[in-house]
């Protein structure tokens, strides 16, 4: 049977799982925490930072829960000394190569390596040695790029190629040269990269950044709203960032039914609009040949007024209104409903009528 | 979406997003989803990655294209008889799905009568396409497990847009590829709430949901509701009133959210039109080719500064929600109340729930939704009562609750625009990209 569930234990906890998931979905599902950093349910599995390894009972070394398929039977341990041990020394050995300069970091809060190093009481002190000293790539209005943070988790490099299949970025180099670059280290630019920044919102570090964002605020000092993405018709779900009345950042909301965290250039990067110094701010009536700010009241009055005499002179067949496909359903109804109640015809369309 | 309701009874998608990754053969029409539709792009490459077969109908040498096991490259305008063509080669090999056809379909004799004229060297002469492509798209996808059909704008916004979408719904429903998951026909719609626009019913033949305004129960439903009597006369389609504006028959116009002198067909006509109205009040987020005709301009809310839903192409009705105030002060919710009211027909919602509530009572494909359950889930319609799911699949087979209808048989876009282009050409918001990277004329396409 496909269905079969296998039975394993997870720090000593009963668990069932399918044959298919692996040691970290299960721990997932029955709510144990593992630590990871090149994981990301928007990619395969690639147990590269090694940091999710945990204890199997009968097996010599330790296995990484990312790409290690549950067993029946299995016997998990997350937390053992041996294991923290050495989560703690593969942390120690990415800080020994890290700016750790958290208090400008734009990744702050956001910061899958600085929660580690906070959990594990790791410094960047212990492994003195070379260092990285590359210069911030900032060569375009979206994403900037700043070498020296990168942990080489490659999920940057394996969402732009497996996810989008824009092929921008790889793993360049060798060794201590290694970096997820461009071909041939060219600026970012439409010829090679959508700029959807599906690689900022992979990235665990402050390595990638959404330019725009910075500088605007902390995660905890920004209101995440969940809301629905006003370009195509796919329906994207992100959370619109905002502090002090000003959207400042789009980030991804995983759980969304659609788009599972990803974004294209217009969900992530396009709401400049909202802000624009050329929005219509308050109403405006021409007078003379001249167009005036009005108040609310005097330009709803002015409408009713002259919708009201129209339709006494002409009659209903002489008014109407055309909705929108980019308005809410809601207001797509109260349109129709004032056209057909008050205006008294079904004189209302739509471009979506195609 | 008229081509897709006569056909299928519903105009829309079929089947839900999610379910392209288990998709054996796509066949992508007049769709450049990896700029146009990115996540759906998104979908179907993971489709491709495990293995799908890729037939795609352009006459651009799209990304998709490139990628294709067969690239149809027809010739711009001859989509019907490329679609009757493969008809006719499935017909013919006998690849059709003929229990599916008996049980669920009607009209199988004329349409075989009417793709006989589409033989391979008469649809070749006219489309372009070579026969040995034709004939192997055509067995790709009536012989594929599932196999589902993805169509954008470059089957709808044609002057037989809504033939093609039949003709497309034909070539399913000969194969029998709907009605299950992974299969179907998927629309991709050009903007955000194409689907709920069309759902919510400003369309002069129709009320919200689809129901008729000469239908006599419907409207008494609605005249009970609304606490008015309603014409049964069918109104004005957009480019009706605009005539009428000319010959200075129709005056007064409320125009939401639209900018016909930019994007209608004939701007000149349009504009003209505008110029005649004895009254035109336009409500938008920014100033467009048709404020400029206008007496009175509102100022609109964006997507950010009012709660409310959209429904995308899929179905799914979602929640917007209001993470900042409304520049002016007001939503259009409010304005659109505000302005019956003052006309004599007093209307008040203290929030867009109380709208969706209302709209719940009266369109039963929306009658189980509400924000209290959108706060938990997404629904994708028909979900007709409190307690049901919502439809991920249409037109499953008969027995099961989802069953609709019995189906009868009868430009390209940048991925960093959104035309017409309000927000994203807005200089400010496009700082630093050259307006150059922004058009990328495909040669290939003209040649």
């Amino acid at each position: 049977m496909s269905d079969k569930k296998l039975k394993i234990t997870i720090n000593g906890k009963k668990a069932l799982c399918g044959k298919d998931e692996t040691i970290l979905d299960a721990a997932k599902k029955a709510g144990v925490r593992i630590p990871t950093l090149c994981y990301d349910e928007r990619l395969e599995p690639y147990g590269g930072c090694r940091l999710c390894i945990v204890k199997v009972k009968d097996v010599h070394k330790p296995q990484p829960a990312c790409t290690t398929r549950v067993k029946d039977g299995m016997e998990v341990f997350t937390e053992t000394e041996e294991v923290r041990r050495l989560r703690k020394n593969i942390l120690t050995l990415l800080l020994s190569n890290h700016p750790n300069d958290c208090m400008t970091c734009e990744a702050t809060g956001n910061c899958g390596l600085q929660s580690l190093a906070y959990e594990y009481k790791v410094d960047g002190k212990r492994f003195a040695g070379e260092t990285w000293d590359l210069p911030i790539r900032d060569d375009n209005p979206f994403i900037v790029f700043e070498p020296n943070k990168c942990i080489l988790c490659g999920r940057c490099v394996r969402i732009c190629n497996d996810v989008v299949m824009a092929g921008t970025i790889e793993l360049t180099g060798r060794g201590f040269d290694s970096l997820p670059d461009t071909a041939f280290g060219k600026p970012r630019s439409l010829e090679n990269c959508e700029f959807c920044g599906q690689c900022v919102s992979t990235c665990p570090t402050g390595a990638l950044l959404d330019k725009k964002g910075m500088g605007k605020g902390r995660p905890y000092e920004l209101t995440k709203v969940k809301t629905t993405c006003s370009y195509c018709g796919t329906g994207c779900n992100f959370f619109l960032n905002v502090r002090d009345g000003k959207v400042v950042k789009v980030t991804s909301d995983y759980d969304a039914p659609v788009n599972q965290g990803n974004l294209c250039i217009k969900g992530r990067y396009g709401y400049d609009f909202i802000h624009s110094s050329e929005r219509i701010t308050a109403p405006i009536i021409k007078k003379d040949g001249k167009y005036v700010e009005a108040t609310w009241d005097e330009a709803l009055d002015l409408i009713a007024k002259r919708f009201a005499e129209i339709l006494a002179k002409h009659g209903p067949s002489s008014l109407g209104a055309f909705s929108s496909a980019r308005c809410t359903n809601e207001e797509n109804y109260l349109l129709s409903k004032l056209v057909r109640t008050v205006f008294k015809s079904n004189n209302v369309d739509c471009c979506a009528r195609v | 979406m008229a081509g897709l309701a006569t056909s299928l009874g519903a105009g829309a998608a079929t089947n839900s997003l999610a379910q392209m990754h288990d998709i054996d053969t796509i066949f992508l029409f007049g769709s450049n989803p990896t700029e146009a539709h990115p996540i759906v792009s998104i979908h179907l490459k993971k489709a491709l990655k495990k293995g799908a077969k890729l037939v795609v109908g352009d006459p651009r040498q799209t990304w998709m294209a490139r990628r294709a096991d067969v690239w149809l490259n027809l010739k711009p305008g001859t989509n019907i008889a490329l679609i009757n063509g493969i008809i006719n080669v499935i017909l013919k090999k006998g690849w059709e799905n003929k229990e599916f056809i008996n049980k669920r379909t009607e009209g199988i004799e004329e349409l075989k009568a009417k793709v006989k004229e589409y033989d391979l060297k008469t649809v070749e002469k006219i489309t372009g396409v070579s026969q040995d492509n034709i004939v192997e798209a055509a067995r790709l996808y009536s012989q594929a497990k599932n196999g589902m059909i993805v169509y954008g704008l470059g089957v709808t916004e044609h002057n037989s847009g809504t033939e093609n979408a039949m003709a497309i719904a034909n070539l399913a429903l000969v194969c029998g590829q709907i009605g299950r998951p992974s299969t179907g026909i998927m629309a991709l719609r050009g903007q955000n709430n194409v689907q709920g626009s069309s759902d919510l019913g400003p369309l002069p033949a129709t009320l919200p949901g689809y129901q008729s305004v000469k239908d006599d129960s419907a409207r008494a439903k609605f005249e009970k509701a609304w606490g008015v009597s309603l014409s049964s006369d069918i109104g004005l389609k957009s480019v009706e009133m605009l005539d009428e504006a000319i010959k200075k028959r129709f005056k007064g116009l409320f125009i939401l959210g639209e900018d016909p002198a930019q994007t209608d067909p004939n701007v000149h006509e349009v504009r003209h039109a505008l110029e005649s109205l004895e009254f035109l009040v336009v409500q938008d987020i920014f100033h467009t080719e048709t404020t400029k005709f206008a007496d009175v301009i509102l100022p609109g809310a964006s997507f950010a500064e009012k709660d409310g839903t959209f429904t995308n192409g899929e179905r799914r009705v979602q929640r917007v929600r209001k993470a900042v105030d409304p520049v002016a002060g007001k939503a259009e919710w409010e304005v659109i109340s505000e302005i019956a009211t003052r006309m004599g027909y007093p209307m008040h919602y203290d929030h867009p729930s109380e709208i969706m509530d209302e709209i719940a009572s009266l369109v039963p494909i929306y009658g189980g939704i509400s924000y209290g359950r959108l706060e938990k889930e997404s629904l994708q319609w028909p979900c007709p009562t409190k307690d049901h799911p919502g439809t991920t699949t249409l037109y499953r087979p008969p027995g099961n609750d989802n069953a609709l209808h019995r189906p009868v048989l009868k430009a390209g876009r940048a991925c960093e625009i959104y035309p017409p282009g309000p927000e994203t050409l807005r200089r400010n918001c496009r700082k630093g990209i050259s307006l150059h990277a922004y058009y990328r004329p495909d040669t290939r396409a003209l040649q």
